[in-house]
């Protein structure tokens, strides 16, 4: 007598990839356009990309449903939080509340991926990385989603981050100039499109600094 | 007031058929500071006096957002009235959440009536001794609002509660006709000037007072005290002339509204060309 197995699944997953990098000054956090299911295409110019906070931004990959679902919640507790504090959440502060929020849901959980990035409160750029119940850890840049195999080792290769178990403890923010990030995350998406089946369309790049939050989009590959 | 054998309950009725308690909770409205509303048909602007119990402490915050279009001005309890300032804020934010939209202002006031209707209605409870200037904006238009502790609620052009709200209510009485069509300066400097009505002989000073604008493309904020400092500056000065220009006007045209209107349209006219031009 064999298990029964389940007939339907609450989880679908849409796909896609989210790339983040900190800098000194800076954080750029980009993720492709491309809505999927199965091996197809739902829509060319879905956003996974969406804003917290003042200095924080979050992408996720994974299924769109829950993604959009965690977002409005942390964006209705962000609005509880101004009112009781007069001010917006830091970024280490919404790094917390997101890994709260998702293991409130350890049970069945939101099945969303995650990277965090933005400026602490001293205005240097932090990159949180998340897997679907809330461990997280704060790193110097981070990729999710079905590209991340593809990009992660390449990130490894340029970024190449001292390990956070050294002494003394090590800046793991990249020492690039914005710029630079910018198109090291182009040439990042580039690559995984080309390969993963699940990246492409377009590539949404959001940066932010000092100067506030700024957005720009650049073409993939439409295969 | 005056004492009495049926004003011990809330649930105990009196012959007259009145529910004292409910009638207390009204009178601790009228001893807070004053609070004034005024609406034109964009925008709304709240105002309240700060009065700090001592020069060494900090007054009390008595107007509050609660969402990006509705903030509320409070008289009385102002613990009461920081509790419901929480409710409504929590109101709004599910509201938003379920319907990705901003929640009515209509509807909000209705709950808030409710929830203080309840308190008349428990022995348990006591009503809520704290009056609410609800102002807000939503698809059918700019709304000023008054919840008062019994359960009941009004819509209004403009209104003034608290102490000494009398000589504000006056000043808005005289002018109302005209706050429809109000710019956005005009409307503030009348809720300055209604303040004014209220410290009855004290200077107005920004530090003094607390407005709030909520209107079409402008989220409720708190206006800062530069910028109601300048407001003030800039009308003290024709302040006089209009003050005298405006009693005969008052005492005389009690009949016709129309003339009252077109007066203080003139005087407010004038007085625009009078006024030196202000950043916001």
């Amino acid at each position: 007598m064999t298990k029964q197995q389940a007939n339907w699944s609450p989880y679908d997953n849409n796909g896609g990839s989210c790339v983040a990098i900190a800098g000194a000054d800076y954080c750029v956090i980009a993720a492709d356009t491309r809505m999927s299911t199965g091996y197809n295409i739902l829509t060319r110019e879905y956003s996974k990309i969406c804003k917290l906070a003042d200095k924080c931004v979050m992408a996720s990959s994974g299924f769109q449903a829950d993604v959009k679902a965690l977002q409005k919640q942390l964006a209705a507790r962000h609005l509880i939080y101004q009112h009781q504090h007069n001010k917006q959440m830091s970024c280490p502060a919404m790094a917390q509340l997101l890994s709260n929020t998702l293991y409130y849901k350890r049970f069945f959980p939101y099945y969303s991926f995650n990277v965090l990035g933005g400026l602490d409160n001293e205005g240097k750029g932090c990159v949180f990385t998340y897997d679907a119940v809330g461990s997280y850890e704060k790193v110097g840049y981070s990729s999710q989603g079905y590209g991340s195999t593809l990009i992660m080792p390449f990130l490894d290769n340029q970024l190449k981050s001292p390990s956070p178990l050294l002494l003394p403890v090590q800046d793991a923010v990249t020492p690039l100039v914005e710029a630079e990030a910018v198109d090291l995350v182009k040439t990042v998406f580039a690559s995984a499109s080309e390969r993963d089946i699940y990246t492409g369309d377009k590539l949404e790049i959001v940066v932010v600094n000092a100067a506030g939050i700024r957005r720009e989009y650049m073409e993939l590959r439409k295969d | 007031m005056f004492r009495n054998q049926y004003d011990t309950d809330v649930t105990t009725w009196s012959p007259a058929g009145r529910l004292f308690q409910v009638e207390y909770a009204m009178e601790a409205v009228k001893q807070g500071s004053a609070a004034i509303g005024l609406r034109s048909k964009t925008h709304i602007v709240l105002g309240c006096v700060n009065k700090a119990n001592s020069e060494l402490s900090s007054h009390q915050k008595k107007i509050f957002k609660v969402d990006d279009h509705i903030g509320v001005a409070i008289a009385g309890l102002t613990a009461d009235g920081r509790v419901l300032s929480r409710y409504m804020r929590n109101e709004c934010i599910n509201y938003s959440f379920t319907y990705e939209s901003p929640l009515p202002v209509g509807r909000l006031v209705v709950q808030l009536a409710d929830k203080a209707q309840v308190c008349t209605q428990r022995s348990w409870k006591r009503p809520y001794g704290v009056g609410l200037l609800v102002a807000g904006l939503d698809e059918s238009g700019a709304h000023l609002y008054y919840n008062c502790p019994s359960g009941n609620y009004f819509e209004y052009q403009a209104f003034a509660i608290g102490s000494r709200s009398q000589a504000a209510k006056t000043y808005l009485e005289r002018r109302f006709e005209n706050f429809a069509d109000s710019s956005w300066d005009d409307l503030v400097k009348d809720a300055l000037m209604a303040i004014r009505e209220t410290l009855q002989g004290e200077t107005l000073k920004s530090s003094i007072c607390t407005v709030a604008v909520v209107g079409v493309g402008e989220p409720f904020h708190i206006l800062d005290q530069e910028t109601v400092q300048q407001m003030i500056d800039a009308f003290e000065v024709v302040g006089e002339q209009e003050g005298s220009a405006a009693e005969p006007d008052a005492a005389a045209g009690q009949e016709a509204a129309a003339e009252q209107g077109a007066a203080a349209a003139d005087q407010g006219g004038s007085t625009d060309e009078c006024v030196a031009p202000m950043d916001i």
